[in-house]
């Protein structure tokens, strides 16, 4: 690991206690700190990522219903903080942003002069941050920053981000981590990681960033009471969790079935219209467009989030590669849970569920690979 | 097993340096060799690339192609591309003159295994424009002669006045390369062959496959064809290599459209043995 929350130093501290009357000064702090704190909250009804700068920005009260194709906010009897489990967005879009220029090109009397494009992001405080999608950075840091080439967007402001992790304690149908080995409780990759309580929050330490933020807040130490509700409060969670995935030689399964009757049938069902991708919190393919302005002498390189989905996407001078939607599922699928371990060693699947959540006919994919281990070729 | 030109493009893949056009040869309808000079000298100077590598051919407003190298043209000190006019950078490519500005960044993916073959038979089978990214090939036989045993060029295009780089084939044969050209359709004064590529690989004598190598460029039915009739003279698997074609956009597996199963074409390619990528070339549509 080359980014991010680096390993304490330090012996290991005690399990603190934030109250959460001292929440917003935590906030406060990390503004004035010259970060950009990126936190759940309430849009288009829907818990997202975006800046969160008062407490009454987070979701306090709310929390998300989710099934295959479901997705609906409702509210808790009680006022938790962070009383749901994981959104459409995940902290992919702030490290690999949608839209991002790469590279520009200027007109010039002598000719075009080719520049990259400084990134101007402050470092973000990503806060909220689930285990499953600690899991899912560390799998990106493999393919953006591990490999022979490096994403320079992506290492900056990977490197600089702080990230206040929160354990589960709930999970929804959809939540299949543990099948994945990913959570739910947040063991590494972290900063700060916390676990809501009814009016603190137990906080653990991660690293010496983490450390060093914490050591400014007013924190007290946690009793063996309070240690022991966090603890069941995380075991909720994992008694919730009733999805599997079975991972058992899942590479040479998916790849030594690749001409299965189950592509064709998921084919019928499926859309094509790439909302697993978008919502993926690993996925990382994208497309480099030229935006012009009007005379023509600046252009941008601009990388969008593309997709496996779209038809184009394997598009040659020879046809298209992958015409069929069969072609196109399989290949998430298999690239996902088989062929991405070859590449990265790792499974590009953390377990979070969104890509079930969120397709519009409630695919799902745990469903497709028992099927095709039921009647392998 | 790719060749950085410079440290300022390992640190960021996405910036391109500046090139302009030497000069150009037409090569046939639709086809020139654009010979590419780095505008920074020194850059120019430093620039290596192995046979069989590619480079993202840039130009603003329009996009970026990948082209494989067809020379390193040390009379001229330029890097040649032979291209034939398919999309929009390429058409937009064969409207500039000599002088016309792109740029370029590479050189990008895998080579013709040429410093595994010491000794071998070297076998090279090209359709069509897939001579172009063998061409360097052909000239590191010539000038590293000795490292290798016989030298085989098997080329197929679809009539005589499609066949690539005609105007040097006396002078390749001069130097010792078997040539054979075979044809889809003939014209009148062609004399040759009229048939497909593997025809050549079926007569080919003499043939030690034990020690033979053989490097495969062209459409990907072309090849598989000829895969089998190497198998059946006797090759290896792992005797054959195979340069593929994909959809390649960022040439350094970040952007993920090339993806054949586990393979980035772009970086663990184009160049592949033949047994390694085999099981997921065959497969319809991955």
């Amino acid at each position: 690991m080359t980014a991010g929350a680096r390993p304490r130093t330090s012996p290991e501290i005690e399990t603190l206690l934030l109250a959460k009357t001292d929440f917003q000064a935590f906030l406060d702090q990390l503004w004035q700190g010259g970060y950009r704190v990126i936190g759940p909250t309430i849009a288009q009804q829907a818990i997202v990522y975006d800046e969160v700068r008062r407490v009454e920005d987070f979701p306090r009260g709310w929390t998300d219903e989710q099934s295959g194709g479901q997705y609906r906010l409702k509210r808790r009897d009680d006022e938790a903080w962070f009383g749901f489990v994981v959104g459409p967005h995940s902290p992919k879009r702030y490290f690999f942003p949608p839209q991002v220029a790469v590279a520009q090109a200027d007109r010039t009397a002598t000719g075009w002069q080719f520049s990259e494009v400084p990134d101007q992001e402050p470092p973000y405080a990503l806060l909220g941050v689930r285990a499953c999608e600690l899991a899912a950075i560390a799998v990106q840091d493999r393919t953006f920053i591990n490999e022979q080439y490096v994403d320079p967007i992506y290492r900056r402001r990977r490197e600089r981000a702080l990230i206040v992790a929160v354990n589960c304690t709930q999970a929804a149908s959809t939540c299949f981590c543990t099948s994945m080995n990913t959570g739910p409780r947040c063991t590494k990759g972290f900063d700060l990681a916390l676990t809501e309580l009814p009016d603190s929050f137990a906080v653990e330490v991660g690293s010496d960033r983490g450390a060093d933020v914490l050591s400014t807040l007013t924190t007290t130490a946690a009793s063996e009471v309070e240690l022991q509700q966090a603890e069941v409060a995380r075991q909720q969670a994992v008694d919730q969790i009733t999805k599997r995935l079975d991972t058992k030689d899942i590479r040479d399964l998916l790849l030594g079935n690749l001409e299965h009757p189950r592509w064709d049938e998921v084919a019928t069902r499926c859309l094509s219209c790439t909302n697993c991708t978008m919502v993926c919190p690993t996925c990382f393919c994208s497309s480099v467009k030229e935006v012009s302005d009007l005379t023509g002498d600046h252009v941008q390189r601009e990388r969008e989030w593309d997709t496996c989905f779209n038809w184009d996407f394997s598009y040659m001078n020879g046809g298209v590669v992958r015409n069929q939607i069969r072609s196109r599922y399989r290949q998430w699928l298999t690239h996902k849970l088989a062929s991405w371990i070859d590449q990265f060693d790792v499974s590009g699947c953390v377990g979070c569920g969104r890509c079930i959540t969120w397709c519009p006919v409630a695919i799902d994919l745990t469903e497709e690979v028992a099927a095709i281990r039921e009647t392998p070729a | 097993m790719s060749v950085q030109a410079s440290s300022a493009i390992a640190e960021n893949p996405w910036l391109a340096q500046s090139v302009e056009i030497a000069a150009v040869t037409p090569e046939l309808p639709g086809v020139a060799t654009y010979h590419l000079r780095f505008r920074d000298a020194g850059l120019n100077a430093r620039y290596r690339f192995r046979p069989g590598q590619f480079n993202m051919l840039y130009l603003p407003g329009v996009g970026e192609s990948a082209i494989s190298l067809s020379a390193a043209n040390e009379n001229s000190g330029t890097w040649d591309h032979t291209i034939r006019v398919a999309g929009n950078v390429t058409r937009t490519l064969a409207g500039l003159g000599v002088g016309g500005e792109l740029a370029l960044r590479g050189p990008y993916g895998t080579c013709w295994p040429l410093d595994e073959c010491a000794g071998a038979d070297v076998i090279l089978v090209a359709g069509g424009i897939g001579l172009a990214p063998l061409r360097p090939a052909i000239h590191t036989c010539f000038a590293e002669r000795k490292r290798f045993g016989r030298t085989t060029l098997l080329y197929g295009a679809r009539s005589p006045d499609m066949l690539l780089y005609r105007r040097d084939y006396d002078a390749w044969t001069d130097r010792g390369l078997n040539l054979s050209a075979t044809v889809d359709r003939s014209q009148p004064g062609w004399s040759g062959d009229v048939g497909v590529v593997p025809l050549l690989v079926d007569r080919l004598r003499p043939l030690t496959p034990a020690n033979s190598v053989m490097f495969l460029c062209g459409p990907e039915v072309m090849m598989r064809y000829n895969v089998r009739s190497a198998l059946e003279r006797g090759l290896r698997r792992d005797q054959i290599w195979v340069s593929l074609e994909r959809n390649m956009q960022c040439a350094v597996g970040l952007c993920g459209h090339c993806q054949l199963g586990p393979a980035f074409v772009c970086k663990d390619g184009p160049i592949f043995r033949y047994d390694k990528i085999e099981r997921f070339l065959n497969v319809e549509g991955l």
